[in-house]
């Protein structure tokens, strides 16, 4: 069970970025858990479920601080999943393995700040599909979104992510420039 | 195929969801068998989900974690007086 609490901490963490929030979060997920067990409905792992539970009291936070009235984030497609997409502008090999790079503070620092930096809607999909591993229809249901905005607004986040952390990480003698023809 | 075009599939493409039988998906994989760039582009995206996938959970704090059992023993005996299931 802790090991759980754990893992939702660190999700409530990664969405609300402060201790005293990720610990609502917890709580009023684990609270919640006790008072629906019997709604439960078993379409989605137990795992699932409690992910979803979180999100939804961490999304709760986000909209308070937003002065917000409605229980859900406005998340809803906007025109920014229809401009263009972020090319990528600096290209390299990465130094080391992402292994090897995990165990490295000032790389751990470096992973927070770009995920912190990320505006909302590209980092809670980030979060809930690629570091929670939630499908995408998973993650469209738990943040009312279509899939496709999901796919949309993931390509963004990774392509983001991308982008800062080899700046950072990137081997520059090993730089490389798309061709003319990439239009 | 443009850059927009090209970006578009490479969620599908490192997800491993892409449908290698439609014709635009091939044209893809063409283009990425002949381009440096975009294979290490998808590389350092690749790398990126690992890296923050390997990352350390968030220690969470001991005495918020004695608060969170006490509290919910508490909620757990006021919906359970019984001790039943």
């Amino acid at each position: 069970m802790s090991r759980f609490q754990q893992r939702i901490y660190s999700l409530a963490w990664h969405i609300v970025g402060q201790r005293q929030d990720a610990e609502d979060v917890v709580q009023q997920t684990f609270l919640s858990i006790l008072e629906h067990l019997d709604t439960f409905r078993e379409e989605s792992s137990v795992a699932t479920w409690v992910l979803r539970i979180a999100t939804n009291h961490a999304l709760k936070i986000l909209r308070k601080r937003r002065g917000l009235p409605t229980v859900s984030l406005d998340v809803s497609a906007d025109r920014d999943d229809e401009a263009r997409l972020p090319h990528p502008d600096y290209i390299a090999q990465w130094r080391d393995a992402p292994e090897v790079l995990a165990q490295r503070a000032e790389v751990r620092h470096l992973l927070e700040q770009a995920l912190a930096d990320l505006d909302d809607k590209y980092r809670l999909v980030f979060i809930l599909r690629d570091v929670e591993g939630l499908s995408v229809r998973e993650t469209a249901q738990s943040l009312g979104l279509t899939e496709s905005a999901v796919k949309v607004r993931l390509l963004r986040a990774r392509l983001m992510l991308r982008e800062r952390l080899t700046q950072a990480l990137g081997d520059e003698a090993t730089q490389v420039f798309p061709p003319h023809d990439h239009q | 195929m443009t850059c927009d075009q090209l970006l578009q599939t490479i969620n599908e493409y490192v997800d491993g969801t892409l449908d290698m039988v439609l014709p635009e998906c091939q044209e893809f994989a063409e283009h990425l068998a002949g381009c440096n760039p975009c294979q290490v582009v998808i590389d350092n995206i690749r790398k990126t989900i690992a890296l923050y996938k390997a990352g350390e959970p968030y220690p969470l704090p001991q005495e918020f974690q004695a608060r969170l059992s006490q509290a919910l023993r508490k909620r757990w005996q006021a919906r359970f007086p019984q001790g039943g299931s």
